[in-house]
């Protein structure tokens, strides 16, 4: 199944190529990673979707806190969390199809961020599954060029934080213990 | 590597050699002099290295501390195995150096080594100088990227003041946890910068907690299963010898009265001589330890990590078993076999909490387990059948074990058949005495890990068992060992081959023998011109006088080049990948032979 972990890393250079490192020698695929900055320029924050065994998310998880630069992991899958996708997608939209793609850019809550007089750039944000089917409905008018940031999540409200705060005052562990 | 010009000025500078640390307060200096004030303050007395351009100024600085003694190695990996040696003979880090591009290419192996076998090394390297960096320079290579998966953490330090504390943190991470490799790379002009430092307050970026404990919970639980168990093992691993764990061990297993068998890494955590010791486990191991292993109904895994030499076919391993896993790793903790009752936390501290709650053990409860387990040890022993006209290595090394077992001496070894025969037929009865490289297989491992060794243990007796092909891996050694009188006494179980290539072609290739001759070596020649004693054994009737001989040295190195036979197999044999079913206990070649089996 997919399993969505969120790590918490140092910002220094070279940190995302360890964790790259770490997946390609452990042969740990890969669905989407997602790295941004947090409000501490010291940290950045990855959301990581791999598409594996329960067993196997365990691995990356313990790998990856393993990891010097790596200040705090969880496997947040099984907890109430909050995710989304953002697409950009760049579309064929002459007169004759621009009516019917404006159809459903309203019905997915979508928004046209640029446009010319045969195309539309437009942006879908959502569930994963929501940004699939705009993309599927939009595929057979035509695509042209397609971006996508994966997933990225957030445990709801009222549960222990993932920042760099709550972890330096030890409201999250280091390792985690079996 | 390569080389610097040397300005004409520095040719001229007075140099005064101090016999005491310089002043030990803070004061201004190179971050080079800062480094090795770590060094000093972290205990270093040895240090394994080749200079070059970017470890100049690090070397420069050496100049001035005499009591950080530096044994020039004819090769970088020879430094990274001699600082393994060291670190596994002494249980405290070891260090090496070398410079910027080839320097530091050279210790990916070694790293690689101490990776996988877990121990502590910390290597030093030089880097061009920051504006050089990323721009393709002379020597340059991007070792912190290479070593990524080859150490538990590396760093390029940019800043001359962070020097100090990199270093310094690095000796506290190497020892961490599980203990392993890690390195520090500094470009030229970062050491060579001025910095405000004071040896007496060195702060390490990352603090590092002490390793987690497991719960009462899960310590009850275990023990409530160990409490149990009717036909228990107790599995040792390489572990038990990090933790320095064996005093606890010894508590736990004697309070059980379990069968111990050991991994290849883990010998001599457990003596080998104790009635409880069913021997090795694994490809090559005791028949005795794998029959007990694949009958099992709890193993008691500690420190262990069911590599594929132990395991073989993992989906038939052990297949009644339940697991007990004691692990200071949590990552692998259910990597290859699922842990019914998983244990992180350092061994040491786990069984001194978790012998108390065993101590109810019934011993009467495993007394039909014991019978099985003794007709096993009765029934396979190792066994060799020397003639009177060639040496066998099995002879040679059984020999030298009983010359030598009343001293403990510490062995190395390299990789290979006789690897595989030391570890049968050597028995250890202390920790940190067989030094081998188990989990990468470095041929070349024994000759710079018996060297680091003898500087550590000075007052050991310390052997390198080595075949003729791992001995030219690494055969420069002899030249630093010399120069140093360092008095390692080498065993070559020469037989022209590289023997374990040779079995597997005969067994698994139909004997279309091919790259594995090494014909018209004249190893003791080699050692005399590299400044060593050189002795012979050619026949069976040799090997005690020689052997006897060479154990006299103690001034300078000695090789021993066994003249053996060229076609022996190493057994009992389980093929990769098989079912314990598959096991080969005995040579088929000595089936029906008429020659008294000598048993061990």
């Amino acid at each position: 199944m997919k399993h969505t972990i969120i790590a918490l890393l140092e910002n220094e250079p070279g940190v995302l190529n360890r964790i790259a490192s770490l997946f390609r020698r452990r042969n740990f695929n890969i669905e989407s990673l997602t790295v941004c900055r947090t409000e501490s320029p010291d940290y950045s924050r990855m959301t990581l979707v791999v598409d594996t065994s329960e067993t196997d998310a365990e691995l990356v998880r313990k790998n990856l806190a393993k990891m010097i630069n790596v200040i705090d992991v969880q496997d947040v899958t099984h907890e109430p969390i909050v995710v989304r996708d953002l697409a950009l997608v760049k579309i064929k939209a002459d007169a004759a199809i621009r009516a019917e793609i404006m159809d459903l850019v309203q019905i997915f809550n979508a928004k046209v961020v640029d446009v010319s007089p045969d195309e539309l750039v437009v942006e879908v944000v959502g569930y994963e599954s929501r940004v699939d089917n705009f993309l599927n409905m939009l595929r057979p008018k035509g695509i042209i060029e397609m971006a996508r940031t994966g997933r990225i999540a957030m445990p709801r409200c009222g549960s222990t934080p993932h920042t760099p705060t709550a972890v330096l005052d030890g409201h999250l562990s280091l390792t985690n213990d079996q | 590597m390569g080389y610097e010009p040397i300005s004409a000025n520095a040719a001229h500078q007075p140099t005064t050699i101090a016999s005491e640390p310089r002043s030990r307060q803070k004061r201004t200096m190179k971050a080079a002099e800062a480094l090795v004030e770590v060094l000093v303050r972290e205990g270093t007395e040895h240090f394994f290295g080749h200079p070059g351009g970017a470890t100049l100024p690090m070397y420069d600085a050496l100049y001035h501390y005499p009591q950080v003694k530096h044994y020039l190695v004819r090769h970088e990996q020879i430094g990274v195995h001699a600082a393994s040696g060291f670190a596994r003979a002494t249980g405290r880090p070891g260090v090496c150096t070398g410079t910027s591009g080839p320097g530091a290419t050279n210790l990916i192996t070694g790293l690689t080594d101490a990776m996988l076998d877990s121990t502590p090394i910390v290597a030093l390297t030089g880097q061009v100088v920051t504006t050089w960096i990323g721009k393709d320079g002379f020597q340059e290579s991007d070792i912190t990227g290479m070593t990524i998966p080859a150490t538990k953490h590396n760093w390029l330090v940019h800043n001359e003041h962070e020097v100090a504390s990199t270093v310094y943190e690095a000796f506290k991470l190497a020892m961490h946890g599980r203990q392993g490799p890690v390195l520090v790379d500094v470009p030229r002009d970062v050491y060579q910068r001025e910095v405000e430092f004071d040896p007496n307050d060195v702060v390490a970026k990352h603090s590092y907690r002490a390793p987690s404990k497991p719960s009462a919970e899960s310590l009850r639980r275990a023990a409530e299963a160990i409490l149990r168990a009717e036909r228990p093992i107790v599995y040792v691993g390489g572990g038990a010898i990090s933790s320095n764990a064996s005093k606890e061990l010894i508590d736990f297993a004697l309070t059980l009265g379990a069968p111990v068998a050991t991994t290849l890494m883990g010998k001599g955590a457990f003596p080998e001589t104790h009635e409880l010791s069913v021997g090795m486990l694994g490809m090559h191991g005791n028949a005795c330890a794998n029959y007990t292993m694949h009958n099992t109904d709890l193993i008691i895994a500690l420190g262990a990590r069911f590599d594929d030499r132990v395991t073989l076919k993992l989906d038939a391993f052990a297949p009644y078993a339940k697991v007990v896993h004691v692990e200071i790793d949590p990552a692998e903790i259910n990597k290859n076999r699922r842990a019914d009752y998983p244990l992180h936390g350092d061994l040491r501290t786990v069984l001194q909490e978790l012998t108390p709650l065993v101590k109810g053990f019934k011993k009467e409860q495993i007394a039909a387990w014991w019978r099985q387990v003794g007709e096993w040890k009765a029934k396979y022993p190792l066994v060799y059948y020397q003639n009177a006209d060639t040496i066998l290595p099995q002879f040679a090394i059984d020999t030298l074990y009983q010359l030598t077992k009343d001293r403990h001496p510490i062995v190395t070894t390299d990789v290979g058949q006789h690897q595989m025969w030391t570890a049968q037929f050597f028995k250890f009865d202390k920790p940190r005495k067989f030094i081998t490289s188990g989990g990468l297989g470095t041929m070349g491992y024994g000759m710079p890990a018996a060297m680091g060794a003898q500087v550590g243990c000075p007052n050991d007796l310390t052997l390198c068992i080595s075949g003729d092909g791992s001995f030219m891996q690494c055969v420069q050694t002899l030249m630093t060992a010399s120069e140093h009188n360092i008095p390692i006494k080498v065993f070559v179980m020469n037989n022209n081959h590289l023997g374990m290539v040779r079995q597997w072609q005969e067994l698994f290739y139909q004997e279309r023998f091919n790259a594995v001759h090494m014909p018209n070596q004249d190893l003791a020649r080699i050692a005399e011109a590299f400044g060593c004693v050189g002795l012979r054994a050619k026949t069976p009737d040799d090997i005690e006088r020689t052997f006897k001989q060479a154990l006299e040295v103690t001034d300078k190195p000695v090789v021993v080049d066994v003249f053996c036979a060229q076609d022996e197999n190493c057994y009992p044999m389980w093929p990769s990948g098989t079912a314990i079913d598959a096991m080969i206990i005995d040579n088929p070649k000595y089936a029906g032979t008429t020659l008294k089996g000598v048993t061990r």
